[in-house]
This record gives C-alpha cells, structure tokens and sequence, in this order.
C-alpha cells in the first residue's frame, strides 16, 4: 500500500516540484529570483494585486454566499430547486467563457455600455479593469462558496436559534452569536478554496486581463513573451507559497474542517 | 420570589402552510405557580401548543394567548420573557457552560457584577459549578440538560417551558433528573409547560396533566383523576394498562384485581404469561376477555403456566369512561 503510494507521491508531486524550484533558481540571478516578486516592481504589485484581488473576491462571494444560502435552505417556494441549479450553473464554464460574459456585460459592445450612452451620453466600459476581472471572479467562486454554505447551513440545529430568541436575543445578536459561529467551519472551507481558486485562475485574466497584471498573467507573460523560464518559475513557487499559506492558516482556524467540509 | 404569570389559552389551533391541521382551537386556563403536562403520542399537537404558547407559532386567527391577562399573541419569543428546554438541550457549542448560563443576562446587559453572581447562582442550584468553564461537548446528555435548565431560569421567565427535555437520557437518569426538575419547579414556583409522551414523567410532574390526542384535548385533570377517572377509551389505554370486563363497557386498573381463593372468584382465567417485576408479578391470562386480561400483583411464588387463576374484581375499583365526570 505504501509503496505505490510512495511512486506516486514522488512521481507526481515531488519530482515536479523539486524540478520547479531548480528551474526557478536556475536563471542569471540564482536564488535570488525567489526575491524578484519584491524587487521587481512589476511583479510586486501584480502579487499584491493578486492578493488584494483575491482577498476582496472571497470576503464579498462568502458575504453573498452566506445571505443567499441561509435564505435558500431556510424557504421553501416553488422553483427553488431550479434556483439552486441555475445559481450553480457557472461551475461548469471554463475561465474563458466567463471572460467572455463579463466583455458581453461591460465590454466596448456590452449591454452596460449601451445603457449607459442611451441614458448619459457616456459609454461606461470596465471589462477590462480590475472590477471587471472581479465581476468575473466573483461570478465564478459564488456557486463553489454557496454549495458548501448550503451544506454547512442544512445542518444548523434550529433548536440553537429558538433557544437563543426565548433568551430576548434579536435578530442580529442571533445572526452573530449562534449562526455565524456555527457556519464558520464552512466559511473557513470555503472562503479558502475561494481564494485558492482566484489566486490560480488563467482564463477569466487571460480574456479580460489586458492592462493589468495578476500573477498568472505575469507567470505567462515571463514565460512565452519574454522567455523568461526561471522568473515564471520562481513566481508560480510564489504563488503556490502564498495560497498555501491561506489554506494553511484556514487549516489551523478551523482545525481539520477544510478538507473535510471544502 | 417573583409575582407568579397565568395562561390563558383562548381558541388556538394551528393549521400549517399545507393544509394539515395539527391542532383544533383549543382553549386551556393555567393557574400561576401550576405546573401543567402535556401528554400525548407523537403528532397530538402537544408540542405544537407549546411552540404557540413560547411564541414561536402563531395560532390560526382568532386564537389568542394571555399572560396575566395581557394579550401577547403578537408578541414574539424575543419580547415573551419565557424560558425554554429543549430535548436536544441546545446549548451553544461555541460557549462555556457560564458562558451559556450567562448568555440571556449579557443579552439583557445586565452588568457584569450581577451576572457573574446570578451564573453562580445557577451553577449552584443545579449542582454544575464544577463544570463552569467546560465546553460543552465535553459534558454527557444529563450534565447538559441541567446546564440547559440553569439557562433557562437564569433569567427569571415569567414561565417555564419544557419540550420532552427528558427524552434522550437513558431510563436511570431520566428518573433522577425527573426528581430534580420536580423539586427545581416546587423551590421557584414557577409557572411551567411540560410537554413528554411518557406518562409516568406526567404522572409524578404534574400538578394537572392534559391528555391530547389528534390535536384535540382529550381530557384534563390530576394524575389521579386521569388515572381514576379516564373519560374517554383512549385517556384509559394511554395512560397506564387497563382491562375491559367482559359484557360491559366498565374498565379496571390491574393492580385492583386480587387472586383469590377459588370460591371467592368473580371470573376465572388460563395463566398465558407471566412478568416477574420484583416489587409485583405481571400476570397475562386468558379465557376472560377476548383480549389479553392483565392483573398485577405482589407474588411471592411462581404460578405454573397454564393453571387456572381465581380472580376477585371489586365493583369499587371499576372505572366507566361514559360516566363524565363522576
């Protein structure tokens, strides 16, 4: 058992690896390319971009998720189950395609652009800014968050909330001392994957990430353009560092939930 | 000790979103101080009754519910000043057992000199001030119904609800802690709402017991007179075993026929089974009835399986349903 396992432990995940950090260390700079996400300003601000991008997708698509999935498992109303399914429909498209909806949304020709020369005048474009991109990424972390919540939410004991109502408790102090306390499992889970997911996504940034730079983007960029090998390795060990780092910390918050609930 | 709150229970049934009707409007009075059972089989509308009483069902329109004669139908939960036990004790789990005593006071920013006196307080009157500052979930099903119960009267309820608070303990410490909540509701003399399906916990808890049964009332009264004096088939088969006598519609407890020398005999049965209980015998005989007649009594020998057993009923200790109120 522990041999076949072992193979492919080593086969596929720390042959690659070792092989990434050599690489990343192999260019002019040695080593010190690991640095280049501090010194390069470029590649400074994209991992600060990425991070602040990443970070403010997941508060706002746990946020989203939370209203959204309590309300869901809480009523019951006729078409609710076609609801659940069209609200995860976006789990099945590719980052592109979700490029693509947000340049129909707020592209040159998008709908929002549309309506707002017919009303202003001015053509309101942002599918290729930063609140595109987070429109995209919130778009597609959304059904991911919501189904853990939704399962997380299921299981709350309703007893808890009654209990917590017979002892004068409002509606908020509910919300805050018995509700969130007992979703966070599931908001630790899923907000770190959330993360995860935007930290690494490609598709939806190489559609709409034109002007700007997220890592990825940046890893592809170093890699085809400017042929840059050891660079793009050493910041996909970056990357990689950085969102472990989150699940890790996500882990330890939550004891061993995440990989259980997520 | 505070001034106790009476219940007024006028025309409330409660009928849910898909038609079903779990409760008839009923009317109920409870006296301050009473301890009132509900007792019924599941689906009876027992529990539903005391959700509309807490405030966490309204009654269907025209059902109205008073505390001390204030209307406070529209009231929620929130604003009913009630204490509540549930089955599944419902403790926080992301708090202490203080923490969870302490929780309605810090809700009612009582100031945190007086609440640590009153968590103490509490802790002290349920036997739990070794458990202060545990978890909860390391507490066993018992300790977590007491913490449930301080909880519950930490913030002095004008009434005490209780929904099958009992139900998930195991047979011995249901017994003990069913002694305690008796005691508990004897030392605050408070108003409280019982509601279980097991009549015995009705039986040695309340000072009044209301049978329910398809969302109707079937009877109410004292242990005794809904022991003695069932006023209907179904208050007598639900609350403990009762025989039919054969030719009328008169009923007798078992425990009120005696074995007998053979001339003395009323009727006569085939001995079918026997239960040997300790402090009596449970004897099943047949030949009486067409169903199985159960006498009980305290044997000091073993009868044979089927031999004849003489038996003696006492007209005085027959019971007749149809006779309301005798």
């Amino acid at each position: 058992m522990t041999l076949p396992l072992g193979v492919v432990f080593f086969a596929f995940f720390l042959l690659p690896m070792a092989q990434l950090v050599l690489v990343g260390a192999s260019g002019e700079e040695g080593m010190s390319a690991y640095f280049s996400f501090l010194t390069k300003t470029r590649h400074l601000e994209s991992t600060i971009a990425t991070t602040l991008l990443s970070a403010g997708v997941t508060l706002v698509a746990l946020a989203i998720s939370t209203i959204v999935g309590l309300f869901l498992v809480r009523n019951r109303f006729p078409g609710r189950e076609t609801l659940i399914s069209l609200l995860t429909f976006p789990l099945a498209f590719p980052g592109v395609v979700i490029g693509f909806l947000i340049i129909l949304l707020a592209g040159r020709q998008g709908l929002i652009g549309t309506m707002t020369k017919a009303v202003t005048g001015d053509k309101m474009v942002f599918a290729y800014s930063m609140l595109g991109l987070f429109l995209g990424y919130l778009y597609f972390s959304i059904p991911r968050v919501l189904l853990t919540i939704m399962a997380t939410a299921e299981k709350l004991d309703i007893s808890l909330e009654e209990a917590a109502r017979s002892m004068g408790a409002s509606q908020w102090r509910v919300i805050v001392d018995v509700i969130l306390p007992a979703l966070r499992p599931g908001l630790i889970a899923s907000g770190a994957i959330c993360f995860a997911t935007s930290m690494g996504a490609f598709g939806t940034a190489f559609t709409l990430a034109t002007n700007i730079d997220v890592l990825p983007m940046t890893i592809y960029t170093e890699f085809t353009l400017n042929a840059n090998i050891a660079g793009a390795a050493s910041l996909s060990i970056i990357l990689g560092l950085i969102t472990w780092i989150a699940l890790f910390v996500a882990r330890s918050l939550s004891g061993s939930t995440v990989a259980a609930s997520g | 000790m505070q001034e106790t709150t009476s219940v007024q229970i006028e025309n409330c049934g409660k009928t849910f979103a898909d038609g079903t009707q779990a409760l008839e409007p009923i009317n109920l009075s409870i006296e301050g101080g009473e301890t009132v059972v509900l007792l019924g089989p599941s689906g009876c509308g027992k529990t539903t009754l005391l959700r509309i009483i807490a405030g966490l069902e309204s009654p269907d329109k025209g059902g109205k519910i008073l505390f001390n004669g204030e209307n406070v139908t529209a009231k929620m939960i929130e604003n009913r000043n009630v204490g509540m036990v549930f089955q599944s004790y419902a403790l926080f789990p992301n708090m202490t057992v203080s923490e969870n005593v302490g929780y309605g006071l810090k809700v009612r920013k009582m100031p945190a000199r007086e609440r640590e006196t009153r968590i103490q307080e509490m802790l002290d009157m349920m036997q739990i001030h070794d458990l202060a500052e545990r978890q909860i979930d390391q507490l066993s099903g018992g300790q977590r119904q007491r913490v449930a119960l301080a909880r519950a009267i930490a913030v002095r309820p004008r009434i005490l609800l209780l929904d099958e608070p009992l139900t998930a303990l195991d047979a011995l410490l249901r017994d003990r802690l069913r002694m305690e909540i008796d005691a508990l509701l004897r030392k605050l003399n408070i108003t409280a709402i019982y509601v279980t399906h097991d009549q015995a916990e009705a039986m040695a808890l309340g000072d009044r017991i209301v049978v329910m049964s398809k969302g109707k009332i079937a009877q109410v009264g004292t242990p005794r007179e809904i022991y003695y004096r069932p006023q209907t088939d179904f208050v007598a088969d639900f609350i403990g075993t009762i025989n039919r006598l054969p030719g009328t519609e008169k009923l007798c407890r078992p425990e009120d026929i005696r074995i007998v020398a053979p001339d003395q005999a009323s009727h006569v049965g085939v001995l079918a089974a026997s239960q040997f209980l300790g402090d009596r015998t449970r004897l099943v005989l047949s030949g009486i009835t067409e169903e199985d007649f159960i006498v009980e009594a305290p044997l000091r020998k073993d009868i044979p399986l089927g031999s004849d057993v003489p038996i003696l009923i006492d007209d005085r200790f027959l019971i007749d349903p149809k006779a309301v109120g005798a």
